[in-house]
């Protein structure tokens, strides 16, 4: 996924406009927000006019007018309360709202994933998806936040100090409107000039980065082959490229602070000067002065967050354009109209399957399978041979392209998927379970189910005897994936999350490298014990599953190159035969 | 926080000329108000025009000796702290390669990254704001409160009143926010797995009907993630509003109070006007320090992260004592464990128990057993990656203890089980094993592992580059590089962990034969699951939760030895129709 943070106008258009749909049912929390920001702003920008006209009741010795002053600083102090009020509420709302939109957003995203078809998700990497849901949603809350808040309140502020300047005395006011853009320009100024050195910071950081992932990736390699001064050597050129350029970029980028404030007091300076001018001359009051100098320091910070604002907005539209991309994606059909399948004997036909995962690349054709109930079938062939293939057809995770698949009769299409998924039974070699405990795992399936229940499963699956030396036995909690439990203890664990449901039909994938083969035959116990009187259908590994199978499915390139028993295949002396004297060494 | 102090010292200059030069700046600007109340009482008092402008003046030339303060702090901040990060760094890169095998396995290879990369950057960035920032921030706010009482002490008890109640405002919003902010943290990881694990177990879910469990839990997470962010929204939205208050009722009791002093002829009232400026001044540079204190607080977690892997040592220490073996005892074996014992740190089992062996020069020995059975431990062992916790380990009658570790290193080549390699040209990873290696040489090398004909094929031939960690070749062809790295160095004992794995059948089978015709002289240990690649060993080490299990041919321990027949029945090699079926 290219991260393009630039948007069309086009595209920035409807995503506001998607943003607003979603904002839309919190219009009275927006409503309020403005309002409250109008006040704090018009409130807050009053004050230093109240400042002013107090310094000019106190004129000198004996010439106080206290009873004046007293009004004025308890209009402030009320002023104050009132500003602080109002501002403090506009925050919570403006959170409210916004964590609430996001969590709308959010939760329609999840949501979603549940209803997207798997080729979706198999072909999208996971990580992606997951920061569009995690990262792009924050970035997008962050920006958000940020927008109500300072956006709306910066331009407010802006405009309001205009107009209370503009009251007082309108010629100091085109000072500071004049010179005040300067910071800007400067500020911009040096942004561009230090963009080349951050870029290159960044790209060497990039450069060590690397470096360092791959010698401490690789650090037990590079102490096996002594190489640790070479790559210190290496490592110190890049580290010193990199000290140079962060010293420039640093220094550089750390001129914007100082230079605006430098325009800044440049500023103060000159208003100073002539309010006190003003003064002399008799058109200014020394608190009028006092006003825009407070003035003239607030001005140009709303200028400086709106820029950072804009950018931060842009970000957030990109973010949630991302996330929409996701939401807007095709779902799976609907099960409408589709019938419950029940009461399953097992019988399983395919006939004339035709399905690829690409239109333009063929893959399987025409292909024919008669199960009669309690059969067990052996699915081999090399790597790619399309094994994996028959088993999302199957279990509908894939619909094929035509023809069809019967299970007692029915077409699979036309029934629900859950009443499908139901009637199957599946272990996948790639061995999922989720955090939580361990009696959670293999209640997965039936939550409702008792202890006995788990673990009478757990004993059917070989499991019962590691499960019980763990610390917590069945309540253990398991990290993400299983944890610190090794291959075959997660295998075992998948095969008691089946154990427990015992559905009429099975779906196999065995184990092969990364478990050792004595724990393989643990596994192979567990899964005869299942396979028992259930339709089964095993991508098969171990001579002994393929030899006992009532069918073996001889796969090659998305074709069924021969079928048959054991027996039959090998005297056939076809490419079954020479996987067989290669000794299923390699799946 | 001390070893900081030390790397601090080597830019003694700069660490102390940067906070010097921002407190210059800070104080220029301590002076402005002063300015401006002379404007007022002198100059609009006297109607002095000239008076006015000279004020003017001024303040442009404060504005520009704060301009170059600042901007000379800035310099050195930056320069001591990118000095202190950079040679940090290579410290730290330097320290970790000097560890040991049980180190880097209690640590960790991500917590390591993250330590050179992440925690150092912070560290630096660090020191940086806090050379530029510490000092000043304080340093205004005490200023402003200092010259508030050279203007009228009885006006400036309010800024003594006003600041600690503001400080604790600001501090007190910060500390009870940001545990809070750690606790939204948290749950938005929890959201982030129950993402993570939709999207991984995406066919299990459905195939057990769980959608809606999965949408219930997440709507669970995604809830109280909201609330806890509602909430610590509250308490940090209070920040501005609260200390708005504080400054703006300090400013009415400042004019209350100072107006009645000049009623009574004490001050006057530029002077108010003053004194009004200092207070504004005090809740920006607040707020400043605040900020930085949260940055300072990460950047020590930083620099204690980094600090505990220095505390970290190699355990590993050669003792030259032990090389000194009496040459009477010298056995004349290659290789020689007595009596190994070996539990690796942290646990309670140990991996490996009372290993006895002996492999002479140019003999194979296979070494098999399950997952778990200590098989690449005791290859890490004859490395000596780790030291035996008991017993001892020998290479051709030396301790291995007592060599030399380039020595050591140079004598024995490993290839271990994953199939490490790293961006560069082959011939560039190929010297890995010897830095001076041939071209010649390392073909043959190539031409040994089976590796040469998918490297021409490529076209560039040695010059082929290869991306980060062997992304543009496949498993099987990176084993052979890993393999063919290892016969570049020309070892003396090689050892092969399981490296034939991703190899089919008959590649396995070439690669075997060709490695034993080309490895004459060479002791070669062959780990594997698979009976049919180490039963033409001379030897067969067979390993069962960390003991041996048996030592003999592969027909001897076919006679005599349960667990081997069990492996061999399992893999379909059975008395004498193995050698019929093996496909040669």
């Amino acid at each position: 996924m290219a991260k393009a943070n630039k948007l069309t106008k086009e595209e920035n258009k409807a995503t506001i406009k998607r943003i607003l749909s979603y904002i839309k049912q919190y219009a009275w929390g927006v409503a309020a927000s403005v309002v409250l920001a109008g006040v704090t702003v018009a409130l807050t920008l009053y004050v230093p006019i109240l400042t002013g006209r107090g310094v000019d009741l106190i004129l000198g010795p004996g010439k106080v007018d206290f009873a004046g002053l007293k009004t004025v600083l308890l209009t402030i102090a009320l002023i104050t309360l009132a500003t602080a009020a109002a501002q403090w509420l506009m925050n919570h709302i403006n959170n409210l709202v916004t964590y609430k939109v996001v969590k709308d957003i959010r939760t329609k995203a999840f949501n979603h994933l549940e209803v997207l078809p798997v080729s979706y998700l198999d072909s999208h990497p996971s990580g992606d998806i997951v920061s569009r849901i995690i990262t792009d949603i924050d970035q997008f809350s962050e920006g958000l936040l940020l927008g109500f808040t300072q956006l709306f309140t910066g331009i407010t502020t802006i405009l309001g100090t205009l107009l209370f300047m503009l009251s007082i005395h309108p010629l100091i006011t085109l000072v500071v409107v004049v010179l005040t853009p300067l910071s800007l320009v400067v500020a911009n100024f040096i942004a561009k000039r230090t963009y080349t050195m951050f870029r290159h910071q960044s790209e060497t950081r990039g450069q060590l980065t690397s470096l360092i992932d791959e010698m401490l990736g690789g650090l037990k390699v590079v102490k096996a082959f002594h190489y640790q001064d070479k790559a210190q050597e290496q490592f110190e050129e890049i580290n010193g490229r990199l000290a140079a350029y962060s010293l420039k970029a640093t220094f550089f980028s750390s001129v914007t602070n100082p230079a605006t404030r430098f325009v800044n007091s440049m500023v103060y300076a000159c208003v100073g000067a002539a309010s006190a001018f003003g003064a002399i001359r008799g058109f200014l009051t020394v608190g009028q002065l006092t006003s825009f100098l407070s003035y003239a320091n607030q001005y140009t910070k709303p200028f400086n967050e709106i820029s950072g604002v804009v950018t931060e907005l842009q970000n957030a539209l990109a973010s949630a354009a991302r996330v929409f991309e996701l939401i807007d994606q095709e779902p799976i059909t609907p099960d409408s109209g589709a019938k419950e399948l029940t009461q399953v004997q097992g019988a399983v036909k395919l006939e004339d399957v035709r399905f690829s995962y690409n239109p333009a690349v063929p893959f399987i054709e025409g292909m024919e399978l008669s199960v009669e109930p309690g059969q067990r079938v052996a699915i081999v062939g090399p790597t790619g041979c399309g094994k994996t293939t028959v088993i999302n057809l199957l279990m509908r995770f894939y619909d094929v392209n035509s023809g069809a698949i019967w299970v007692d009769g029915q077409n699979t299409r036309q029934v629900t998927r859950k009443s499908l998924r139901q009637n199957f039974g599946m272990v996948l070699q790639d061995t999922w379970l989720k955090a939580g405990t361990i009696a959670e795992n293999i209640a997965y399936g039936k939550p409702q189910a008792t202890q006995e229940e788990i673990e009478e499963a757990a004993k059917k699956a070989h499991a019962h005897s590691f499960i019980k030396r763990m610390p917590q036995g069945y309540q253990t909690v398991i990290g993400e994936d299983g944890g610190s439990l090794s291959q075959g203890q997660k295998q075992l664990l998948c095969i008691a999350r089946v154990m427990l449901c015992l559905p009429p039909m099975l779906i196999l994938d065995e184990a092969t490298s990364s478990i050792d083969t004595r724990t393989e035959l643990r596994i192979q116990e567990a899964f005869a014990d299942m396979m028992k009187g259930r339709t089964s259908f095993i991508v098969a590994h171990r001579l002994s599953t393929i030899q006992e199978a009532d069918v073996i499915l001889v796969m090659k390139e998305g074709h069924v190159v021969e079928k048959g028993t054991h027996q039959q295949l090998l005297a056939q002396g076809g490419f079954y035969a020479q996987l067989y004297n290669s000794q299923f060494a390699v799946s | 926080m001390k070893r900081l102090l030390g790397y601090m010292k080597r830019y003694k200059l700069e660490s102390i000329l940067g906070p010097l030069f921002k407190m210059l700046e800070a104080s220029f600007e301590l002076f402005v108000p002063l300015v401006v109340a002379s404007m007022i009482d002198i100059g609009i008092k006297n109607q002095d025009t000239a008076y006015v402008f000279k004020m003017g003046g001024l303040l442009v030339l404060l504005a520009v000796i704060g301009i170059t303060c600042a901007l000379t702090a800035q310099y050195f901040a930056a320069k001591a702290a990118i000095g202190v990060g950079t040679t940090l760094r290579s410290n730290l890169f330097a320290h970790i390669n000097s560890l040991s095998y049980t180190e880097i396995d209690n640590l960790g290879i991500s917590t390591l990254v993250t330590r050179m990369t992440n925690d150092i950057n912070t560290v630096q960035n660090g020191i940086n704001m806090v050379l530029r920032l510490f000092l000043r921030s304080p340093f205004v706010v005490f200023g402003a409160m200092i010259m508030a009482f050279t203007v009228d002490v009885k006006s400036a008890l309010v800024f003594a009143v006003a600041i600690p109640l503001l400080s604790i405002v600001v501090f007190g919003i910060l500390l009870v926010s940001m545990p809070l902010y750690k606790k939204v943290q948290k749950q938005l990881d929890k959201v982030m797995l129950a993402t993570r694990e939709n999207l991984l177990g995406v066919r299990v879910i459905r195939a057990f009907n769980r959608q809606e469990g999965e949408t219930a839990r997440f709507e669970e997470e995604n809830s109280l993630l909201v609330r806890f962010q509602v909430f610590v929204g509250k308490i940090s939205a209070l920040l501005n509003p609260v200390t708005y208050i504080i400054i703006n009722l300090a400013i009415v009791a400042l004019v209350w109070i100072s107006g009645k002093q000049v009623d009574a002829g004490i001050i006057t009232q530029g002077k108010v006007v003053a004194l009004v400026n200092y207070m504004s001044q005090i809740l920006v540079e607040l707020v400043k320090l605040a900020n930085l204190l949260i940055l300072i607080s990460k950047a020590m977690a930083s620099m204690n992260r980094v600090d505990s892997v220095f505390q970290v040592t190699s355990s590993i220490e050669t003792d030259p004592a032990l090389a000194a073996v009496p040459a009477a005892q010298r056995t004349g074996a290659a290789v020689e464990l007595k009596d190994v014992d070996f539990v690796y740190s942290g646990a309670t089992e140990p991996a490996l128990q009372g290993i006895s062996f002996q492999a002479l020069p140019g003999q194979t020995v296979g070494i098999i057993g399950g997952t778990g059975s200590g098989k690449s431990t005791l290859a890490n062992l004859i490395c000596r990656f780790y030291d035996s916790s008991s017993g001892a380990v020998f290479q051709g009658g030396v301790n291995v203890q007592g060599m030399e570790e380039g020595r050591l290193r140079r004598q024995v080549a490993i290839v271990p089980q994953k199939a490490v390699l790293f961006s560069g040209t082959v011939r560039e990873n190929m010297r890995w094993g010897k830095e001076d290696a041939t071209d010649e040489e390392i073909y043959r090398a190539l031409d040994i592992a089976q590796a040469r004909d998918f490297v021409e094929e490529k076209g560039q031939g040695l010059d082929l580059e290869i991306e980060q960690g062997g992304k543009n070749l496949s498993g099987g062809q990176r084993q052979r590089l890993t393999i063919a790295r290892a016969l570049v160095q020309q070892p003396q004992i090689l050892i092969l962990d399981d490296s034939a794995s991703a190899l089919d059948f008959a590649t396995d089978a070439r690669l075997r034969s060709s490695l034993k015709e080309n490895t004459q002289g060479m002791t070669v240990f062959l780990i594997s699951q698979r009976a049919s690649t180490i039963k033409n060993a001379d030897a067969v080490l067979v390993l069962e939760d960390g003991r041996m299990a048996g030592w003999g041919t592969h027909e001897q321990l076919l006679e005599n030895c349960p667990i081997y027949q069990e492996i061999c029945h399992s893999q379909g090699i059975f008395h004498t129709q193995a050698s019929e079926k093996e496909v040669q």
